[in-house]
């Protein structure tokens, strides 16, 4: 986005240090800024784009300095031989509390990182190895080729080369296939996970991706500072760092930088000014500190980041160019000619909420290249069966097969896994990611690269063809004017046909379509119809819940109709339409 | 370790247990009604216990003034708020509330002076002067967050909690205050002796805890306040100011924590920053509850008591590790229970 610029900037910054006449305090500060940033990047991404919140990172800020200090000290390693040592072992404890703490449902996991934050930081102070409160001093500088990198000047070039290579690779990592994944985490990530995202290894991967982050800034600080204590690892530092994310824009990469320079320079400036206004032994810059934030979440919640880029861009989006790639995605192989079983094939299925029975004992089949409807009253249990089907919801009973597969029970990934691909009643977008990057999470499990690719831009043939192959499906609904607006900036009618195309973007047997018309223009369902019929042609199968009866009996080869959780009839729209069960069922009875 | 010392550790994490219960009650209370994880609840233990002990000591506590602080703070924000419809009455009203009661309180300190009053006195004044901070402060800071997620809200608690930490320093400076013991006497009851401050303590939690319940269940408010707790929608729909619960709620907790700071400074030396720990340990018995059950708070709060009482004895170094970490089995066991749960609400 507004990326080349910014890396201009920090490459400016990087030549400041070289400039003569620069006061030693300004490299201090920046030094701090950079060491802080780099934590609060890896926040931005755990808890802006991630959704998941963590006060306690400055501990493993901790877990960085301590482990460089002890096998510089104790065991004589060269700083630079425990780099990949303190990657490790902070990485190591970050998988070892992520498994733990991204299973937390909502306020528990902010809590759960209190939890290990505040017992890491007591166990920093208390552990006979880590020099208890006093810490560990006399860690050795960084030195290249014999020349000592101990003066602040120098820390500051490592720093910030850090920095600037840090931020690059988690761009990088943005956006890209995992990174999509990791921002369609916030808000529940159910959809993501209809569509093959794993969402317990996708939230584990932030997590110790953010804790190496603080590691190496653990680390670079050990060797800044030349002596560690407990101190800058507490919880209060940690909720700093998360201060610094929420002040700077929680969802944007650089404004972890924005957040991060703010706060160092907004505590520095309290620290010399207020004194001067208040008396020095009142320590009021924290009471300043507490207010600015709190006025900071009562009018701009968004943080800062979002508004510098508003006044850069004046509020405009960037009109992406249609992707292109010189090879397509490969397609899903061809079911097996000769087939004659159903391709989805519902089988007694039930299910019950506690005493409620949603659905009972339903059956029916979905052949390949027909088009399906399932219509009934409100409350006839549709939605549950669509959710049976595509295992959101597991089975009380009866079975649900699909190309020959028995699913397991609410599996949505092994659904996505065989070719089923769904909309949802109510859209699950991503709002602030663009329609292309939505669709193309549609397309998550017809490409590999993984986290280490995408951070090195690896990816980027791949990346082409899965965005090249969003861009087609995007222009078979019609959208190819919207590509690179916000999702959530469009009408609710376009949000439903992005969803069509981030599920036409799997590359589906079978597409389950939750009620697609809603909302949408009388000439938009004529081209949505048309779409339909298209897809069949290519020899498609398309289920769907619908209620506009114009709309379903025009398209549909067959409907199946429920009331109350049971079915009450199935055939072709005309036998349907003079069925006398549904027409009790929709009129009521006649006595 | 023989009977003796083990009844004495039970005893002493039954003492601590009845104040974390306490501050448990009053975070699920602030939690279910507002739905702010009310990180401050310690502060207000650390202001009650040294505005109490500073009273006792026939000093003027600075959280007198601090109050009037926030009460102009609060006028401020309401005054403002309203500015387009401000009406004189409206405005008596506002002053008397912000302005006047933190005056008046000021005024019977200063004229109480330093002469020696009864323990009770001491201990409403100290209500009378931490208590107001609650509905204050929910005024200045987490009224205009109103539809805020609970994010948002914890944020604004961590923030609200560092500046009262700064403002504690500011207002009591860095000593540390103790309290004489509340009952000096004490109960021997066969091999167990029972400290008078101990025989406080439980009186008191056992009070307050039926005081509440009877609140909840007895008075129009505290019913309304249960509805709000339970459908804050609902409840508007009813015709129940949620705001006015969620003051009630604020001024029960800060007088909760009053409280607990009144009972807690005869048994340790309090400071500006002693709440923050405390506050904890209540939230890890709150949490134990899912923040949510006042029942299964008060067992944890219990538990938690005595677990710190041995951890002090037989690993006293690592008794604030052993307790925090309590936390984490009790978070897998929520989370294996909410497996499929989507956290879309938050």
């Amino acid at each position: 986005m507004t990326r080349a610029p910014l890396v201009a900037l920090l490459a400016v910054l990087l030549a400041l240090a070289v400039v003569p006449g620069i006061p030693p305090f300004w490299i201090t500060l920046a030094n701090n800024i950079g060491l802080a940033a780099l934590v609060t990047l890896g926040l931005v991404l755990l808890t802006g784009v991630g959704g998941m919140t963590s006060f306690g990172q400055a501990a493993f800020v901790g877990i960085g300095a301590y482990t460089t200090a002890v096998l510089t000290t104790v065991y004589g390693l060269s700083p630079w031989a425990s780099l990949p040592l303190v990657l490790l072992v902070t990485g190591f404890v970050a998988a070892l509390l992520g498994l733990m703490t991204v299973r937390l449902p909502g306020f528990y996991l902010p809590l759960g990182t209190i939890a290990w934050g505040i017992s890491l930081y007591f166990l920093f102070g208390k552990l006979d190895l880590l020099g208890r409160y006093d810490g560990i001093g006399g860690i050795p500088p960084l030195s290249i080729a014999g020349v000592s990198l101990a003066s602040p000047q120098a820390m500051y070039v490592v720093i910030w080369l850090m920095v600037l290579a840090a931020f690059v690779a988690t761009g990088n990592l943005l956006s890209s296939r995992t990174g999509r994944a990791i921002r369609a985490l916030r808000g529940g990530g159910s959809a993501a996970e209809s569509f093959g995202v794993d969402r317990a290894r996708t939230k584990l991967t932030v997590f110790i991706y953010a804790g190496l982050l603080a590691g190496l800034s653990g680390w670079l600080y050990a060797h800044l500072q030349r002596s560690v204590n407990p101190t800058p690892f507490g919880l209060g530092i940690g909720i700093e760092y998360l201060f610094m994310a929420v002040l700077g824009g929680a969802g944007h990469i650089w404004g972890a930088l924005v957040g991060a320079g703010a706060i160092v320079l907004l505590k520095d400036l309290l620290q010399r000014v207020t004194p001067m206004l208040v008396g020095a032994d009142l320590q009021m810059e924290a009471v300043v500190f507490g207010a600015i934030i709190v006025i900071m979440l009562q009018t701009a919640r968004d943080g800062l980041w979002p508004r510098l880029v508003a006044l850069y861009t004046g509020g405009h989006h960037r009109q992406l160019a249609v992707p292109q790639a010189d090879s397509p995605l490969p397609p899903r192989p061809a079911v097996a000619p000769g087939l004659t079983r159903r391709l989805l094939e519902v089988e007694a299925a039930s299910k019950n909420f506690g005493g409620l029975m949603a659905v009972k004992q339903v059956s029916f089949g979905v052949s390949a290249g027909e088009i399906v409807v399932l219509i009934g009253p409100n409350g006839a249990g549709k939605s549950t069966t669509f959710n049976l089907i595509t295992g959101v919801l597991g089975l009380s009973s009866g079975k649900v097969s699909f190309d020959g597969h028995v699913l397991a029970d609410a599996s949505p990934r092994q659904a996505a896994a065989l070719g089923m691909a769904r909309t949802f009643q109510h859209v699950k977008l991503v709002p602030d990611m663009t329609v292309l990057e939505n669709v193309a999470l549609g397309a998550h499990r017809r490409a590999r690269a993984g986290t280490l690719r995408s951070l090195l831009r690896l990816d980027r043939a791949e990346e082409a063809r899965i965005l090249a192959d969003a861009a087609r499906q995007i222009d078979r609904v019609g959208l190819t004017e919207h590509l690179s607006k916000p999702a959530g900036s469009l009408a609710l009618g376009q949000q439903r046909l992005v969803e069509i195309a981030r599920a036409l973007a799997l590359d589906p047997r079978l597409i389950l379509l939750d009620e697609p018309a809603a909302g949408l223009r009388h000439f938009e369902k004529q081209a949505l119809a048309e779409l339909l019929s298209k897809l069949r042609a290519e020899g498609l199968s398309v289920l769907l819940v619908e209620h506009d009866m114009g709309f379903v009996m025009g398209l549909a080869d067959r409907i199946v109709v429920l009331n109350f959780g049971t079915l009450i009839a199935k055939g072709t729209p005309a036998e349907i339409r003079t069925h006398p069960a549904v027409i009790e069922a929709y009129l009521g009875g006649t006595e | 370790m023989d009977a003796t010392i083990l009844l004495f550790l039970v005893q002493d994490g039954l003492t601590n247990g009845a104040i974390y219960a306490l501050l448990g009650f009053a975070l699920v209370l602030l939690f279910t009604v507002t739905r702010t994880i009310f990180i401050p609840q310690g502060d207000f233990v650390a202001y009650g216990a040294l505005t109490y002990a500073l009273l006792r000591a026939g000093h003027l506590p600075g959280t007198v003034k601090l109050l009037a602080v926030f009460g102009a703070t609060a006028l401020a924000v309401e005054l403002w708020s309203r500015r387009r419809d401000l009406t004189p009455g409206f405005i008596a009203t506002q002053c008397a509330t912000k302005l006047g009661v933190p005056l008046a309180i000021w005024a019977v300190v200063a004229v109480l002076g330093a002469a020696p009053r009864p323990v009770l006195l001491d201990l409403a004044l100290t209500i009378a002067i931490v208590g107001p901070m609650g509905p204050y402060l929910y005024r200045i800071v987490f009224q205009p967050l109103g539809g805020a997620t609970v994010l948002t809200l914890f944020i604004a608690a961590v923030a609200v909690h560092i500046a009262l930490i700064a403002l504690g320093l500011a207002f009591f400076g860095p000593e540390g205050q103790r309290a004489p013991a509340l009952i000096a006497t004490s109960l021997k009851l066969g091999p167990v002796v029972v400290s008078g401050q101990s025989l406080a303590v439980y009186a008191t939690t056992i009070l307050l805890t039926a005081a509440l319940s009877a609140f909840f269940a007895l008075t129009l408010r505290g019913k309304a306040l249960h509805a709000s707790a339970v459908n804050a929608l609902g409840a508007r729909l009813v015709g129940i100011d949620t705001h006015v619960s969620a003051k009630i709620a604020f001024a029960l907790a800060a007088t909760i924590g009053a409280v607990s700071g009144v009972l807690i400074v005869p048994m340790t030396t309090i400071y500006y920053d002693s709440g923050f720990v405390i506050g904890l340990k209540g939230f890890v018995a709150a949490i134990f509850g899912g923040l949510g059950s006042f029942i299964i708070t008060g067992i944890a709060a219990f538990s938690v008591g005595i677990v710190e009482a041995l951890a002090s004895f037989f690993a006293s170094s690592f008794k604030e590790i052993i307790v925090f970490s309590l936390i984490i089995p009790v978070l897998l066991v929520r989370s294996a229970r909410s497996h499929h749960g989507d956290d879309e609400d938050h």
